[in-house]
């Protein structure tokens, strides 16, 4: 593969990708509207409710808005990249998929060229709501801006090539919405998105406190929460390059395009 | 069932043609591939060679979209090979497919984008980019007279021209070998001849050309004609040798007896 090739391959899934959501007019809205809801909505009825002390990356008391940025940030990349494998399996089911794959690149570059793709759009919409958010009061220092950028960029391809995964493995468009009921919500609510993991351990629920430490989103929000803080959360970056790696790697040894093709027409011709 | 040889007379001819014509850019060999129990190809052989255009005739359900997708390395063979200008489909994807334009039988469009961007996107895919990519895009819309319609909506677009936007799209990377997938499915008898007659016309420039399809009025005006009925190739020969074999009046009779009677056809 030449780099030149690749290069240019590269720039045609992305234009396609960001030409499309900008098509999609709602798109940028109803991605915001969600975690705005949880920031000003949630946040403000809660935050007496939900006390954080002083923990790590903190150094001092922080508004309960501050404390839940991250995870909504995280909900942004986690909703995006499931909405990329959302997109892939209906292009897949349409045939679209197919125009891509007889390119002449490695399979596994053009599935990371959609990767790539997905996460420059989830990284825009992240740091719009993060723009939205300093509207409210939720204070991110200059250094917080540039540290999350990296952070960012690796959960949301980490969060997109766990939907590439997902897209592998379902069959059907009408089976997503189910399959994403036992991923998002799951993912998003034993995680430290809205409470720190010391509240679920104090309140003896040791066995989701477990989970949470071996869910990846929990890492993606605590390596965000750092960087926005200006620090660096080294273990939690490892752990979500290595899932990162993991889960690609398994989309790609497992994509098989023969398989949605069938399904769609019911017979091959 | 037996299939069909016609190298004598007619075909002989023919073969002779295609051999000084040219190099054989497609060629596929022994290739089986089932779906579970049920057989879809049971070990099809053919060729296709430079400047020659080949109608791969069949009834729906004979197998041909299966053929196209190992043909296009979407879907891996049971058994054989599939070589596209000495390339090897499964050891060598990438470079096969460099060699390869397709349309396929369902449209792959964007639809809200428009044709030249529809065109840019797959000139970039094969890694040509820039004035290059310019000059070649409307070269091909200008041979398929759509260089007035290059900054509209593939939307906007009738079917017919849609196919052609298809069919410029294939011919950007200039690919040695163009396979249509039953490419006029849902067109109106002038855009289908219209399309045809394109196809027909890049004779001339050496692209050696599979054109899949179950109607036989579009595989007279081929080279060759391959009929395939059920997994299996049944027959293949000049349009004249085939007709002359199976003792009928028409093309149409014969692919008729071939595939209705199922019996084979001994060479005239």
């Amino acid at each position: 593969m030449r780099p030149a090739h690749a290069w240019l391959a590269l720039q045609a899934v992305t234009s396609r990708e960001v030409a499309k959501f900008v098509r999609q007019g709602g798109r940028l809205a109803s991605a915001l509207v969600r975690p705005l809801l949880w920031l000003v909505v949630f946040a403000a009825g809660f935050q007496n409710v939900f006390g954080v002390s002083i923990i790590p990356p903190y150094d001092t008391y922080i508004p309960y808005q501050t404390y839940i940025v991250p995870g909504l940030l995280g909900m942004v990349l986690l909703f995006n990249g499931m909405q990329s494998s959302l997109a892939m399996v209906y292009d897949r089911e349409m045939g679209v998929m197919r125009l891509l794959l007889t390119a002449p690149l490695p399979r596994w570059y053009l599935l990371f060229c959609k990767l790539l793709a997905g996460t420059l759009l989830s990284v825009l919409q992240a740091y719009v709501f993060l723009a939205i958010a300093a509207l409210f009061e939720v204070e991110v220092p200059f250094s917080g801006w540039l540290y999350a950028l990296p952070v960012l960029v690796l959960s949301g391809m980490m969060l997109g090539a766990l939907g590439l995964l997902l897209s592998v493995n379902i069959r059907q468009l009408e089976n997503f919405a189910g399959t994403m009921n036992f991923v998002i919500f799951p993912m998003f609510f034993i995680s430290p998105a809205l409470y720190p993991l010391w509240k679920l351990e104090e309140s003896g629920a040791a066995v989701i406190h477990l989970l949470a430490t071996w869910n990846p989103f929990t890492h993606a929000v605590e390596a965000t929460r750092f960087a926005l803080h200006g620090q660096v959360a080294v273990q939690s970056l490892a752990i979500v390059a290595g899932c990162l790696v993991a889960f690609f790697l398994l989309a790609a040894w497992g994509y098989d395009p023969q398989r949605g093709m069938l399904k769609r027409t019911g017979k091959p011709g | 069932m037996t299939i069909v040889s016609t190298a004598a007379g007619q075909d002989a001819q023919a073969g002779e043609a295609s051999a000084a014509a040219g190099e054989v850019l497609l060629s596929v060999r022994g290739v089986r591939k089932s779906y579970g129990a049920r057989p879809a190809l049971k070990g099809v052989d053919l060729e296709v060679c430079a400047g020659e255009f080949v109608a791969l005739l069949g009834p729906n359900g004979a197998g041909k979209s299966t053929l196209f997708q190992l043909l296009t390395g979407l879907f891996n063979a049971d058994a054989g090979e599939v070589r596209v200008c000495g390339q090897d489909m499964r050891v060598a994807p990438v470079r096969a497919l460099g060699r390869i334009g397709v349309v396929f039988q369902q449209m792959t469009l964007d639809m809200d984008l428009s044709v030249e961007a529809n065109l840019v996107f797959h000139a970039r895919l094969h890694g040509i980019g820039g004035a290059q990519a310019r000059e070649r895009i409307a070269d091909a819309l200008g041979r398929l007279g759509l260089a007035e319609r290059r900054g509209d909506r593939v939307r906007e677009l009738s079917g017919g021209n849609r196919r052609k936007v298809e069919l410029a799209r294939a011919l950007v990377h200039r690919p040695s070998v163009l396979l249509m997938d039953e490419a006029t499915v849902g067109l109106d008898p002038a855009s289908r001849r219209h399309l045809l007659d394109e196809v027909l016309a890049l004779r001339a420039s050496g692209v050696g050309v599979l054109w899949a399809s179950h109607l036989v009025d579009e595989a007279e005006v081929a080279d060759r004609v391959l009929v395939l009925h059920k997994g299996e190739l049944l027959a293949q020969g000049t349009p004249a040798a085939l007709v002359a074999a199976s003792g009928c009046a028409t093309l149409a009779e014969a692919f008729l007896k071939l595939t209705g009677s199922g019996q084979a056809v001994e060479p005239a």
